[in-house]
């Protein structure tokens, strides 16, 4: 995690009241403090939130494994991949930005804020080719919900039960779906935290929004790492 | 104990340093959000209440007379919903914690003020959905939306209850999360851990179960209005689904969610304890830690709800014996809290009639707990009117009764004016009375096997009914006389002195009202938590006062 505590330091006995200290903490290092350990727990909250539905997964994925990997097998690895590999770039591009603030280099931060917010959008977009193509192939579950003769992958003649592959396929647009809803919520935090970078906020000492709002990113960007390998690569050893 | 004297010119305080409405809608003050709290839970108390008085009316005759089966599935599902999540939740800990844990660890406010008012926002967003619910036909599914009943067969406002106690989640969470970080990073100096108030320490606890428990039940909430909207097969058995799934998520977080009921009136009980016995608190850490091991203790013991539902022997074996483990910590406060009162020099204000009453009551209840944890206890009982007196117990002899024990210890700080001590006593005897006239027949009904969430029951149970239906309404009256007397001594009490009780804690040590900011400089705690010792053989509190 980025927790660069090299920049503050030399903060705590600069007499200068920072005007972003609010009045209810004694010094601008607790007001820090305070908000990362804040964004920790909401973390916590929402690690029991995909909790929930990691479980409900993991349950019926033991129950109806050969089911699961016939419905894994329909959606497309390489979308996966690539987000995945979207989702690492702007994690980095996050710590870049935060690095920006602590040499005061504005092109930087701005530039990398700009980029992970391009990186989030391809995201967003390559997630919606997909949804499109499930959208197509009638495996949204619901009334035209469609997964007869689907075969179950390394058992030929062994066919998929529709109901156990509806089930997996609620579960995956649930997960993604929140995951995606989760990625709206960041595109919004960090066009809020542009704006605040392009009219000079964010400064060597002060910058804690930039890095409370890298982590709620950073975990965004874990739950799909979990998220990848769970629902696209089922079975997919040879 | 900054002075005893009460001065003529009210002093600027939170009350009065601004008006109109703006100032309160808009307040980060935590002082006044805990007003805009107290004034909204009272009136879902009010409703809840009001569906309670409905079934128990009902259930005066043996006859289904007064509302239909259907109409009594509503009132008894949206009684439990509303008391449970618009009242009994955020009860103590959005009222009196919010007001007095920033106070207590000698901060200006809390971690985050802002998210403190937001959090209200979200709570009124939640309940203008559960009233629109009710308006427009309410639900009938049991507050505990058990599937697939809830998904696929209810023709009522299921969807619309989710999604009211899924938004009254999130204010829940962030009232947790606000306290964890302001007792870890906004104490004053000196302020260590071991001299926290034990209030402090239980809502620590309960916001642990806030924070880690919460959304599980707002995950839960999402499945069951996707699987309704759109029949997914997720809890429908028909389409491979498990509705034990869904009793294992919802158990998750809604049996810890009585622990977010009851441990912050513990905390209200041992800070009133030793203030009334004049005595330092018998065991402090065990008192605290135990407050932390029920928190964890209680997220281990969720399935004793599903002992007939199907689940494994073994798994229930398990289950059971946690459920008993919980106990400990339980006992290790009552036992505490006696050993306090042992030798003390006890007074019977109002706030100490609450406090006895809750060791008594939450005794019962937790007792009776230990009877349903039992296996074969459980098979007997399970879904009768023993279960309901049991957790009445808990959550009105129990949480209720530290409400309202809380409300008249701290009424001079919050209100600055004296609640009148006659008829808060009277109120606090008519209250356990009709409390235990309510729900002891309960336990007796139960045992006797009367099933819950009938609305007509066989002709010999109606004696132990009528007596319960007879307690409630004095139960009624009970509640309306805080309510009226609290109204009545903002206008007409007597204006009070800084340290009415003469007790321990830094709430005490500043004016009352408080003013916006609390304390008029950075106090420094050099004392231990409830030094009555000291504090009666006239050593001072020394705190850094402005002037």
């Amino acid at each position: 995690m980025p927790d660069s505590t090299a920049a503050v330091s030399t903060s705590a006995h600069d007499d200068v009241h920072s005007p972003a200290l609010l009045h209810h903490f004694a010094t601008p290092e607790q007001q820090r403090n305070s908000a990362s350990f804040g964004m920790w727990i909401f973390l916590g909250t929402e690690v029991m939130f995909f909790g929930g539905l990691f479980c409900a997964y993991l349950i019926y994925r033991r129950w109806y494994f050969a089911d699961f990997a016939a419905a894994s097998a329909s959606i497309d690895v390489k979308m996966g991949a690539i987000n995945t590999a979207v989702l690492i770039c702007s994690s980095l591009t996050v710590v870049l930005a935060i690095w920006g603030a602590e040499l005061r280099n504005r092109a930087l931060m701005i530039g990398m804020l700009l980029l992970t917010m391009l990186f989030g959008l391809t995201f967003l977009g390559i997630k919606g080719i997909e949804y499109k193509q499930k959208f197509d192939e009638h495996h949204v579950p619901g009334a035209s919900f469609n997964f007869e003769h689907e075969e179950v992958p390394s058992q030929p003649g062994h066919y998929a039960n529709a109901y156990h592959a509806q089930i997996f396929f609620a579960l995956y647009f649930i997960m993604t779906g929140l995951h995606a809803l989760h990625m709206v919520v960041g595109l919004g935090i960090f066009t809020w935290l542009l704006i605040m970078a392009w009219k000079g906020r964010f400064t060597p000492e002060y910058h804690t929004p930039l890095e409370i709002g890298g982590l709620y990113w950073h975990f965004v960007d874990i739950v799909w790492i979990y998220l990848f390998p769970l629902l696209y690569l089922i079975d997919r050893h040879k | 104990m900054a002075t005893a004297t009460v001065p003529q010119i009210e002093r600027e305080n939170y009350l009065n340093k601004e008006y109109g409405i703006g100032s309160w809608l808009l307040t980060t003050d935590h002082k006044r959000i805990a007003l805009l709290y107290l004034i909204s839970i009272t009136f879902f108390f009010f409703i809840g209440g009001f569906y309670a008085l409905l079934i128990r009316l009902e259930l005066l005759t043996p006859a289904g007379d007064l509302v239909q089966a259907d109409t009594y599935n509503k009132i008894f599902t949206m009684h439990g919903q509303v008391m449970v999540f618009f009242f009994l939740i955020p009860s103590i800990p959005a009222v009196l914690g919010n007001f007095l844990i920033p106070i207590m660890v000698g901060a200006k406010d809390l971690a985050f003020p802002r998210i403190n008012l937001l959090s209200w926002y979200i709570y009124i967003v939640a309940g203008i959905l559960m009233m629109h619910c009710m308006l427009t036909g309410g639900v009938d599914t049991g507050w505990t939306f058990y599937t697939p009943f809830s998904t696929a067969f209810s023709n009522t406002k299921v969807i619309e209850a989710g999604l009211a106690i899924f938004v009254s989640g999130f204010s829940s969470i962030l009232t947790g999360l606000n306290f964890v970080v302001t007792i870890h990073r906004m104490r004053a100096p000196g302020m260590t851990w071991s001299r926290l108030p034990l209030f402090v320490w239980s809502h620590y606890a309960t916001s642990i179960i806030q924070i880690l428990g919460t959304p599980v039940i707002a995950i839960t909430l999402v499945l069951v209005v996707a699987e309704r909207a759109l029949h997914l097969g997720i809890f429908d058995p028909r389409l491979g689904g498990d509705p034990l799934l869904f009793q294992h998520l919802f158990w998750f977080y809604s049996h810890p969610a009585v622990y977010i009921m009851i441990l912050p009136s513990m905390g209200v009980v041992s800070e009133i304890i030793p203030c009334f016995s004049r005595k330092r608190i018998f065991g402090y850490s065990f008192v605290a830690l135990s407050s932390i091991a029920i928190a964890v203790f209680g997220f281990l013991v969720w399935a004793h709800h599903m002992f007939v539902a199907g689940i494994s022997v073994y798994a229930a074996l398990v289950f059971s014996i946690l459920s008993y483990a919980v106990a400990v910590p339980s006992a290790v406060k009552v036992f505490n809290w006696t050993a306090t009162l042992y030798k003390g020099s006890i007074h019977y204000d109002a706030p100490m009639l609450y406090a006895f009453g809750f060791v008594g009551l939450f005794t019962i209840g937790g007792l009776t707990g230990l009877f349903l944890s039992a296996l074969g206890i459980d098979m007997h009982v399970h879904d009768t009117y023993f279960v309901i007196a049991h957790f009445h117990y808990i959550m009105v002899g129990g949480a209720l009764m530290g409400y309202l024990g809380g409300m008249h210890f701290w009424w001079p700080k919050i209100s600055g004016k004296l609640y009148p001590e006659g008829w808060a006593r009277l109120a606090a005897l008519v209250v356990f009375l009709g409390f235990n006239l309510t729900f002891f027949p309960q336990f007796i009904l139960g045992y006797l096997g009367m099933p819950r969430r009938y609305h007509q029951y066989p002709p010999e149970f109606q004696v132990l009914n009528v007596l319960s239906t007879a307690g409630a309404s004095v139960l009624a009256v009970g509640y309306l006389m805080p309510m009226i007397y609290f109204l009545w001594s903002m206008r007409y009490g007597k204006p009070a002195p800084n340290n009415p009780w003469n007790a321990a804690g830094l709430e005490w040590t500043i004016q009352s009202p408080p003013t916006t900011f609390n304390f008029p400089e950075q106090p420094v705690v050099t004392w231990e938590a409830y030094n009555y010792d000291e504090i009666d053989t006239g050593h001072k509190q020394e705190v850094q006062v402005a002037g």
